[in-house]
């Protein structure tokens, strides 16, 4: 695995402030890299200078090996880049759009041809292909920005803010668009945004940017450790039956470190996966098992601890 | 390059702000040809049957202007529909992030944009004139002759700079501005500025250095102050050098000295003598076209493009 971005030290400054705070972020390949933090924390700052749209003030980037303000032809061909609610040319058709994005990536007229009807394919506007993109809906509009993002075979896509202003069904949608993009392709995938819940599922690592400064990245669940200080597994276990002490019989298994009552069984705050030892300890009680779930800290939880703090 | 320039060139023809400019423009093209034409048929005896064709674009007949007097006046409106919103219109849009992150250089963006939109001013120039060509010659019932086609040829080419500079202005507004009306009546004031009043101010400031215009060297002085200062802008450029590029008799600017009259045979200027005129004039609206492109390029090359 190589690291398809990595930055150090990377500044953006706007006269006095800070806009991007001495970055440092890499993203290897082949995975699915969320870039979270509230509006105004950088996010976008720090894209636009991965693509050589924006100057650095100081610090080093390098995208696909490339330096992007020198060199950004080629990160531009190898990276494709969706921005926050991006615009079309409103009186051309949806694959005129991408024929042009196309023609601009120099491929050849009959390969674009048949690229833009594949993409089309993939993001589920095959149908949509011929009709005006004045007529389209937002939801429509950000899945043909992923299409026309595909057209180039791009190594890695940058998208920012891809499910902002969509309706629920419709984020879910785009998100397990470029899940499957991901796992099918092997496309690496830089994604912006704010909205944790959503974005937590499918990422496989996330950066947390707050104030232009990165303030914790890593895997999820490695996330959730440094938090939780080594609790970082929670069950809620619910059994019906004679339940008088069943609690000591919890206490005794390795790994439980706190027992708390709930209205019908206990929430178990452990410090190893303690699943099976717990069914079977149910199971000796002669008890009823109606649920045993894993309570695990969202991102959620660990974003607003960081953000607060910030 | 090309792919821009292409897309651009297609979404001007297919636009309808051009299809309007291209029906005003033929239209008023046609009525002024037709009734100078008339006019000339009319009074075969005190027309110059030489350059009869020329005639037809600087003569105003019985229509309250000249065709070269049109277009003069139109032009500028043509540059700046086409350009105000070149840029700012992009940023609205949220295309301009989205075709910068295609593997193009940011140069071939505004250079395909700049030239598209020259090459519109070309076809709708071009257009006009073969139209009056055309219909010249069914009403005087003879074709121009060579050098009238010379003339012409320069006059387009002079046109096209003319209008290319306000295309210029309009584009470098748009880049400043980002909004499209903010660039587009930004357009509009210098435009009016430049060919309305600067007259009025050339004249008032010409008063103020040269107070007593009693004799004629004063006269003079002050004519040539005035005409220094109303040279600055490109519609004095381009009406004095059509002046003498369609008319090969002129041979002065404005006003001459009864002494500079004297012993000038009354015959037309050769082609080259009268491009000899009006060199510094073409010059001048080529460089006019260069600096303010020029500017835009710099901004717009280094300018952060957000979404």
């Amino acid at each position: 695995m190589s690291a398809v971005v990595q930055t150090k030290d990377l500044s953006k400054r706007y006269r006095e402030k800070f806009a991007v705070n001495s970055l440092s972020l890499t993203i290897e390949e082949g995975e699915i890299f969320g870039f979270l933090g509230p509006n105004g924390a950088g996010k976008t700052t720090t894209i636009l200078m991965l693509l050589g749209l924006t100057e650095p003030t100081s610090g080093q980037v390098s995208v696909c090996g490339f330096n992007p303000t020198r060199e950004s032809l080629d990160v531009k061909r190898r990276v494709g880049y969706l921005p926050e609610s991006p615009g079309f040319y409103d009186d051309l058709s949806a694959q005129e759009n991408l024929l042009y994005m196309a023609r601009l990536n120099r491929i050849p007229e009959e390969q674009a041809r048949k690229k833009t009807v594949e993409v089309l394919e993939q993001v589920g506007l095959a149908d949509d292909g011929r009709r005006l993109v004045k007529e389209f809906s937002r939801g429509m509009k950000q899945r043909l920005g992923i299409a026309e993002v595909l057209v180039k075979n791009p190594i890695a896509i940058i998208l920012d803010e891809p499910t902002l202003g969509i309706d629920p069904d419709g984020a879910i949608r785009i998100l397990e668009m470029i899940k499957s993009l991901n796992r099918e392709h092997g496309l690496t995938v830089m994604l912006s945004s704010h909205q944790l819940q959503q974005v937590q599922e499918i990422c496989s690592r996330v950066g947390i940017i707050v104030k232009g400064k990165l303030i914790v990245q890593g895997e999820m669940d490695a996330l959730g450790k440094s938090i939780l200080k080594g609790r970082q597994w929670n069950f809620l276990l619910e059994a019906s039956g004679a339940t008088d002490g069943f609690e000591r019989d919890l206490q005794n298994i390795a790994g439980i470190d706190e027992i708390e009552k709930r209205p019908h069984g206990w929430f178990l705050r452990c410090t190893s996966d303690v699943r099976s030892e717990v069914v079977s300890a149910v199971a000796r009680k002669g008890l009823q098992l109606m649920q045993l779930r894993s309570e695990d800290p969202t991102l959620e939880e660990i974003y607003l601890k960081y953000f607060r703090e910030a | 390059m090309s792919v821009v320039f292409w897309k651009e060139l297609a979404d001007h023809f297919s636009s309808r702000r051009f299809m309007i400019l291209l029906i005003l423009i033929v239209f008023s093209g046609l009525w002024a040809a037709y009734s100078t034409g008339q006019a000339i048929r009319q009074n075969t005896d005190t027309v110059p049957s030489q350059y009869a064709f020329l005639l037809l674009l600087t003569s105003s007949g019985e229509t309250i202007f000249s065709l070269a007097t049109f277009l003069g006046f139109f032009g500028p409106i043509v540059g700046i529909t086409l350009g105000f919103d070149s840029i700012s219109g992009e940023y609205a849009r949220g295309t301009l992030s989205r075709v910068l992150s295609q593997p193009i250089y940011r140069d071939s963006f505004i250079n395909g944009k700049f030239l598209a939109g020259l090459t519109t001013v070309a076809v709708l120039w071009g257009s006009i004139l073969l139209l009056v060509i055309g219909l010249g010659t069914t009403i005087l019932g003879f074709p121009p002759n060579g050098e009238e086609i010379w003339r012409m040829l320069i006059f387009t080419f002079v046109g096209i700079f003319y209008v290319g500079f306000w295309l210029a202005l309009a584009t470098l507004f748009s880049l400043l501005f980002q909004k499209t009306v903010t660039a587009a009546l930004a357009s509009m004031a210098v435009w009016l500025f430049l060919s309305l009043f600067v007259s009025v101010v050339s004249a008032g400031i010409a008063g103020l250095i040269v107070p007593e215009a009693s004799t004629p060297e004063a006269l003079s002085r002050r004519a040539d102050v005035e005409n220094i200062i109303d040279r600055i802008s490109p519609s004095t450029l381009f009406s004095e050098s059509v002046g003498i590029l369609l008319n090969p008799a002129a041979r002065v600017f404005g006003m001459a000295m009864q002494s500079q009259a004297e012993g000038i045979l009354p015959t037309p200027l050769a082609l080259d003598q009268s491009l000899i005129l009006i060199w510094p004039h073409i010059t001048t609206i080529f460089g006019l076209v260069a600096v303010c492109f020029g500017i835009s390029y710099i901004i717009f090359m280094r300018a952060e493009i957000r979404a």
